[in-house]
């Protein structure tokens, strides 16, 4: 068996081979349901009911979304450049941190602290990524490792603070930040509607990603460096440059998931504010294809399946962990998916 | 060709191969005989399809119509292990050997079930000994193959096939990764492999090693068999222009008028980096209107030389003057700034970038400025109006220019270069063996795009590891060896022989 390059793929390659991957997704999570005992094809419903079902449900995933859209996209803008930010969760964290700090302890009025909020978020998931990004450029140390470390030492420092310095008070004891005053909250993107506005921000950073990549100087430099580095520097693209500043969106990018959990959805600040979003924002930015608006969809498929999994076990008793079996096998099945669609396997 | 050849001297027969690839006829009704003990050269440029007929005759394709006999036997289409069998043994132009084991692993790979108790390594040393013997295929069984030299390796690949008693070699584009001393090496094996009754098919577009080493040779053209003559019939010339298809005039520069020094180096040094040698006090003018031709052996300085020009390396001693001005800082942006247009030695690594599209690569080292770029924002639009214009000037074949780069072939590839660079209107140019793994037509057009940029003023410096390459087009040769640069020699001061002494480290004044 050999692997021939397709070098114009046809469109029913190109589209086929992904649903084809969805397809067998779906008949694994009908297998796991069975082997669990449930009958596949409930379980199946429950799963789509709770994820997209009702208002409610709707509304649910939307806001599982959010996060993950931020995050996705923090990974999808650093994977471009070939820069492996594995630590988008230690970023969120960073931008919780500096959002429950200014909200909490300035006293700004709410029209100011919101701003100011989003914007220390975003410089703190942005320093928090330049520690690596320049060990990578000045001593080639490997960011894989680096950015991957920092999110167990940002989980630490978040505990360490949550426990002493930004305990809160009157929390009974609990490890948890002082409340943000209900003014320094992100308001509702409808009235009515459980879903806020760091939703809204999030859809319109996904479109600022792409048009950043695709019609700035900027975002051809970082697909220069992405591709081909050694090319980019000849040409004159300064290759060590234009890191530093992706990794700066990355690592800004991936803070706002934490600005907006904190202002948008919580209020304070936990240790278990992310449920590994930063993690998964990796999932969701290679189901995308590092595309910045395929994010947005592949984070509402990722959080509809949390959500839809969550309900569906409270209803059917199969564990939740099939969630979790569902995202790999849909990520191992699309990049078989996606290698297919570039190469055809031949006999002989 | 002879019409009376013996049936039992016939190992190999092609009959109307025919092979598309869509609406692209790669091999059209094909037919040719390789006879017992002959070395057939098999010419054409690139995308005549030389390629095509060998992968179908190996099995990696299947012919859409015609069949091939391997000594009077029907050969199964579509099975490389059929071709094996009946003896044939194709050396490809990227090698295929596992670079983690030893040469005898290598060799034995597939040839035997892996349960086999020690694969039977004493016998099978032995006999690799004695082909490496029989054939001057000298290369140590124990080595392991990330050591060896790209000769040494395509040494271990040629064994391989003999190992497995092919008795018809293909070789495709062999000489295209070896010095000359490896590629003499190279004819020698092929003249006792042809002695011992092998017969081989030799795939090239290097006219002189053609002639040199075939006896007879067909040229493809389109997909077609345009020409089948005796290598002692023809000429290097009709071999160009039945592959060409059309007249080739070689390049004849006129006199050249140099003008002012554009750029000088005084005493340059620059640090070694690896295996790479770095420069050693190096007195370097160009001058306006006039091609400084830079030869020498492989890795002697020339990267370290052709990095200093495009800004990759800055002098670790010495001055670097530009215009008669000491240059302040030095990166690739400065040496753009300033008018140096860079020709890379490798086009697919450092050239473009394979998954960019022509305009995207078009526009590669002029991205930031107006008209493409205003403010930051990109005007895709006027970056597709300059790849047009450079795929109209400079004849780049290609479906079009939002086509990516890796669909074209190296000859193309190199005009998108060749235009970049030249659109620019560059004051001094640095190319880098910039006809390396080019056919002819494409040799013949860059060689002249770039004497007319002399002309035009440009001040033109060549680095080729092809002495007849520099010897035709420089008005003024120099040598490089070990890092340092021999005097200018005038066109026509000194004969081959003598530029290759200089090229071994002879005449260098070490004191200096």
């Amino acid at each position: 068996m050999r692997l021939d390059p397709i070098t114009a793929p046809s469109p029913a390659r190109r589209l086929g081979l992904p649903a084809l991957a969805l397809g067998a997704t779906v008949l694994v999570a009908m297998g796991l349901a069975l082997i669990a005992g449930a009958d596949p094809l409930a379980t199946l419903g429950l799963i789509l009911k709770g994820a997209a079902g009702s208002k409610f449900a709707l509304l649910e995933t939307l806001n599982r979304a959010t996060p993950l859209i931020f995050t996705g996209l923090a990974v999808s803008v650093a994977f471009r450049a070939r820069l492996w930010n594995i630590g988008a969760e230690a970023q969120l964290y960073a931008g919780a941190l500096l959002t429950v700090v200014i909200g909490t302890q300035l006293g700004l009025p709410g029209p100011l602290a919101l701003p100011l909020m989003a914007f220390g978020a975003v410089f703190a998931g942005a320093l928090v990524l330049l520690g690596p990004v320049l060990l990578k450029t000045r001593l080639g140390v490997d960011e894989v490792v680096t950015t991957l470390l920092l999110n167990f030492i940002m989980a630490l420092f978040i505990s360490y603070l949550l426990e002493g310095p930004l305990k809160d008070p009157m929390g009974m004891g609990w490890p948890k930040s002082p409340a943000l005053p209900r003014d320094a909250r992100l308001p509702r993107l409808i009235e009515g509607l459980r879903l806020h506005w760091g939703f809204g921000l999030a859809l319109i950073s996904a479109l600022t990603v792409w048009v950043m990549q695709t019609r700035t100087t900027l975002g051809y430099e970082i697909r220069a460096t992405g591709l081909n580095p050694e090319a980019a520097r000849f040409a004159g693209i300064p290759v060590g440059r234009v890191l530093v500043k992706t990794a700066l969106i990355s690592g800004g990018l991936a803070a706002l998931a934490g600005f907006s959990e904190v202002a948008g959805l919580k209020g304070n600040l936990t240790a278990d504010l992310s449920p590994g979003f930063g993690y998964t924002g990796i999932v969701v930015a290679m189901l995308a294809l590092l595309h910045p608006l395929g994010v947005v969809v592949s984070a509402l498929f990722v959080a509809g399946v949390f959500v839809g999994a969550d309900s569906m076990s409270r209803a059917a008793g199969v564990p939740t962990y099939i969630a979790d079996i569902l995202l790999a096998t849909a990520l191992l099945f699309m990049v078989l998916a996606i290698l297919l669609t570039k190469v055809r396997v031949v006999r002989g | 060709m002879t019409e009376t050849k013996e049936a039992q001297d016939v190992v190999l027969r092609l009959s109307g191969i025919t092979k598309r690839f869509g609406a692209l006829t790669a091999n059209d009704a094909i037919s040719f005989e390789l006879a017992r003990g002959e070395v057939v050269a098999l010419l054409g440029e690139n995308g005549a399809g030389k390629t095509t007929l060998m992968n179908i005759l190996f099995g990696h394709y299947t012919a859409d119509e015609g069949t091939v006999d391997v000594f009077g036997q029907p050969l199964p289409p579509g099975l490389p292990g059929a071709a094996l069998a009946a003896g044939v043994g194709m050396v490809h132009q990227h090698f295929t050997l596992a670079g983690n084991m030893t040469v005898l692993e290598n060799i034995l790979l597939g040839t035997r079930s892996l349960w086999t108790p020690g694969l039977g390594r004493a016998a099978a040393r032995r006999r690799v000994q004695q082909l490496s013997h029989d054939f001057g295929l000298a290369v140590h069984p124990d080595a392991r193959v990330a050591t060896l030299s790209v000769g040494e390796r395509q040494r271990v690949e040629i064994l391989k096939a003999l190992y497995r008693e092919a008795r018809i070699l293909i070789l495709d584009e062999p000489t295209a990764v070896l010095t000359p001393q490896e590629s003499d090496a190279l004819f020698e094996t092929l003249r006792k492999a042809v002695a011992q009754g092998l017969s081989v098919i030799f795939i090239s577009h290097k006219l002189h090693e053609v002639m040199a080493v075939s006896s007879r040779v067909l040229v493809l053209r389109h997909g077609k068999l345009v020409g089948e003559v005796a290598t002692a019939e023809t000429d290097r010339h009709q071999l160009a222009e039945l592959m060409v298809g059309a007249e080739i005039t070689p390049p004849a520069p006129a006199e050249a008028r140099p003008g002012a020094t554009l750029l000088r180096l005084d005493k340059v040094s620059t640090p070694a980096r690896g295996n790479r040698t770095g420069l050693r006090s190096v007195d370097l003018e160009l001058k306006a209107g006039q091609i400084l031709g830079l030869a020498g052996v492989s890795g002697n300085g020339q990267g370290a030389l052709a990095d200093l020009l495009s800004g990759l390396e800055t002098p670790s001693a010495g001055t670097m003057e530009l215009a008669g001005a000491e240059i302040p800082r030095w990166s690739p942006r400065e040496a753009l700034a300033a008018r140096i247009g860079r020709i890379p030695e490798d086009r697919h690594r450092t050239g473009t970038i394979a998954d960019f599209t022509l305009t995207e690569n078009a526009v590669l080292e002029s991205y930031a400025e107006a008209p493409v770029a205003k403010a930051g924002w990109m005007d895709w639009s006027a970056a597709r109006r300059a790849a047009e214009e450079i795929i109209e000037t400079y004849d780049v074949r290609c479906p079009g220019p939002e086509t990516r780069i890796r669909l074209l072939s190296g000859g193309n590839m190199q005009k998108l270069i060749l235009g970049r660079v030249l659109g620019a209107q560059p004051r001094i140019i640095l190319a880098n063996q910039p006809v390396r793994g080019l056919d002819i037509g494409a040799v013949t057009y860059v060689q002249q795009r770039l004497i007319a940029a002399r002309d035009a003023g440009a001040a033109v410096l060549l680095i080729s590891e092809d002495l007849d390459e520099v010897l035709t087009l420089s008005d003024v040769v120099r040598v490089i060896c070990e890092g340092r640069l021999s005097p200018e020699f005038p066109r026509g001061s000194k004969t081959p022989a003598e530029l290759g002494q200089w090229m071994a480290g002879q005449g260098f004044d070490d004191a200096a």
